[in-house]
């Protein structure tokens, strides 16, 4: 463990769980498997634990990187480690891969063993909560009671928001970062269309592509290359690429011309060929389904009354996906409910991606927050 | 909002964070609006265990007050306060930012509107020195204006008696008034002798 805060370097472990995991959508997982990774130590007290919840895409892999792949940078690496904002000297830092996922957790890519084949289209839709219960589960299988700091930006921000609601007793800090407290139509119609992408390649075979020795690529790509530009700002966008042409001049076809083609496409690719599509699948519908308030005849205040942690909560001005606006609507619940909460709005033009670039002022907010946790 | 707020100094020589603390009761709900970098939120925390929250529009003073531990929500005044229920608050606090708004009408409905009590300072334009300044042809300049006219954030600067009258128009009930100059009360001829006003007060009932 000393090793990997002074080197940086970290070893995915896996954890077994073969008590029953019942899902929100009523179906049942006999037994899974979680892949995670930890930096710096838990203390005598196990009082310093910081869970880091994923997004859409992301994975237990939040910082540092492997021996044999140096290169590997985790996905938050600016964000976590030895004298970073969530500094690892004084905070033990678990990163989860979450249910149904494709980086090592259990997920569609899978092997079921009641059935000896890729569980594919078999594999349950899981919820926010579903992947919550998992994480207490792990929680518990590392020995740590309650987390000093729960974190996570977009959904991974609706992780530590359902953390604080479902296991109130089990967290005393949330961070929560371009988050919203449910998806707008907007937000579920963009992930429709990713979906159908998906689902409409004729590679995707009802989901068990797996079978057929082949993935739906294009599908898969599709869905990427219209998420990433939800991501991104008008601004950024304009500023990084504008109108250039890949080769000066236009060429009277469908090819590749603009240079904004060239970058989603090559973002596609690349998503395309370590992204299972059945995963992808599930994490979209993860987010749709997030709906605290939904149990609370629409009130999210009322959805909020249990809850007893600290927050953080983080907009950023150029994010549309998940506006600051959204965030305001999660201060006010927790104002209604007299929580300590702090919020700030960042000044940033790289869009929902902006929680996870490396900015001053972000990160100075962050370590500020983190500083004051007594652990 | 706090571009007026005087620069941080140790707590303790803030006389004027005492007399706003001399006003609030103990353990009770506080909400500072343009609370800077949360300094007379700490004082109350500390003085008079106060719970509550800043509302701050800058940068930097939002992150100050991440480091001091205070509750802060970044935010406009000028668009209100809908963030916040109608009676939620003990007291709404504006230090020395009343003369920066824009809308100061909606601000002080506002503040009426989320809390039972409203304190408000801000300095005196009727000040002698102010009047003195302005009698030998100059915007003032002073320790609690310490802006040029061209650089100024003070667009609506008022003396005591404008600010009597305001209420007065307004439905706005003054249950106290303190007027300071320095750490020193000021009780004879206070529109002329007071550098900084605080006023606490509640509806018209």
């Amino acid at each position: 463990m000393q090793d990997s805060i002074l080197t940086n370097i970290v070893t995915p472990q896996y954890a077994r769980f073969d008590t029953p995991l019942y899902l929100k959508s009523g179906a049942v997982l006999d037994s899974y498997e979680l892949v995670y990774e930890t930096y710096g130590e838990l203390n005598a007290a196990r009082s310093n634990a910081v869970l880091i919840c994923h997004a859409l895409s992301g994975n237990h892999h939040v910082a540092g990187s492997y021996a044999d792949n140096p290169k590997n940078l985790g996905w938050w690496d600016n964000m976590i480690g030895p004298d970073k904002p969530i500094d690892t000297h004084k905070f033990f830092v678990v990163g989860v891969n979450n249910l149904g996922g494709c980086h090592g957790s259990t997920g569609p890519a899978s092997i079921n063993a009641k059935t000896g084949k890729h569980y594919g289209a078999d594999f349950p839709v899981v919820t926010v909560e579903d992947w919550v219960e998992t994480q207490v589960r792990l929680a518990d299988y590392l020995g740590i009671d309650h987390f000093a700091a729960v974190m996570g930006g977009s959904l991974g921000g609706m992780q530590a928001m359902r953390w604080t609601l479902d296991f109130p007793e089990r967290v005393r800090h949330a961070l929560v970062i371009a988050a919203a407290a449910k998806l707008t139509a907007q937000n579920i119609a963009f992930n429709d269309v990713a979906r159908q992408a998906i689902i409409t390649d004729q590679d995707f075979h009802g989901g068990d592509y797996y079978s057929h020795g082949v993935v739906p690529r294009r599908g898969l790509r599709l869905a990427r290359m219209l998420g990433h530009i939800t991501y991104l700002s008008d601004d950024s966008m304009a500023a990084k690429f504008g109108r250039e042409l890949r080769n000066g001049t236009y060429a009277f076809g469908f090819d590749v011309e603009f240079e904004i083609e060239s970058y989603l496409r090559y973002q596609g690719d690349k998503f395309a060929d370590q992204f299972d599509a059945n995963s992808y699948l599930l994490m979209t519908k993860a987010l749709d389904y997030f709906d605290p308030a939904h149990e609370h005849n629409g009130d999210l205040s009322a959805a909020f009354r249990a809850v007893t942690a600290n927050f953080l909560v983080l907009s950023f001005t150029s994010d549309w996906r998940f506006s600051p606006e959204r965030s305001r609507t999660i201060i006010k619940a927790l104002l209604d409910n007299e929580l300590n909460v702090s919020y700030a709005e960042i000044t940033s033009s790289h869009g929902h991606d902006s929680f996870l670039m490396e900015d001053r002022h972000y990160h100075q907010l962050v370590r500020a927050y983190m500083d004051n946790i007594v652990t | 909002m706090t571009a007026t707020t005087a620069p941080t100094s140790p707590i303790a020589s803030r006389p004027d964070f005492a007399a706003i603390a001399a006003w609030v009761q103990s353990g009770s709900k506080v909400l500072d609006l343009g609370c800077g970098d949360g300094s007379l939120l700490c004082y109350l925390r500390d003085t008079r265990n106060v719970r509550g929250y800043g509302v701050e529009i800058d940068d930097a003073n939002v992150l100050a007050c991440l480091n001091n531990g205070v509750n802060v929500i970044q935010g406009d005044l000028e668009s209100g306060l809908s963030s916040f229920e109608s009676g939620s608050f003990d007291y709404v606090i504006l230090s020395q930012t009343l003369q920066a708004m824009k809308h100061t009408e909606g601000i002080v409905r506002e503040m009426l509107r989320v809390s039972r009590e409203g304190i408000v300072s801000f300095p005196n334009f009727g000040y002698w020195k102010n009047r003195l300044q302005v009698v030998s042809g100059h915007m003032p300049v002073s320790e609690t204006l310490p802006y040029q006219w061209f650089d100024t954030p003070n667009i609506h600067l008022c003396t005591l008696g404008d600010f009597e009258a305001f209420c007065h128009q307004h439905g706005v009930h003054i249950l106290e008034r303190r007027v300071m100059n320095g750490d020193h009360q000021i009780t004879l001829a206070p529109n002329l002798l007071g550098m900084l006003a605080f006023y606490r007060f509640e509806r018209q009932k």
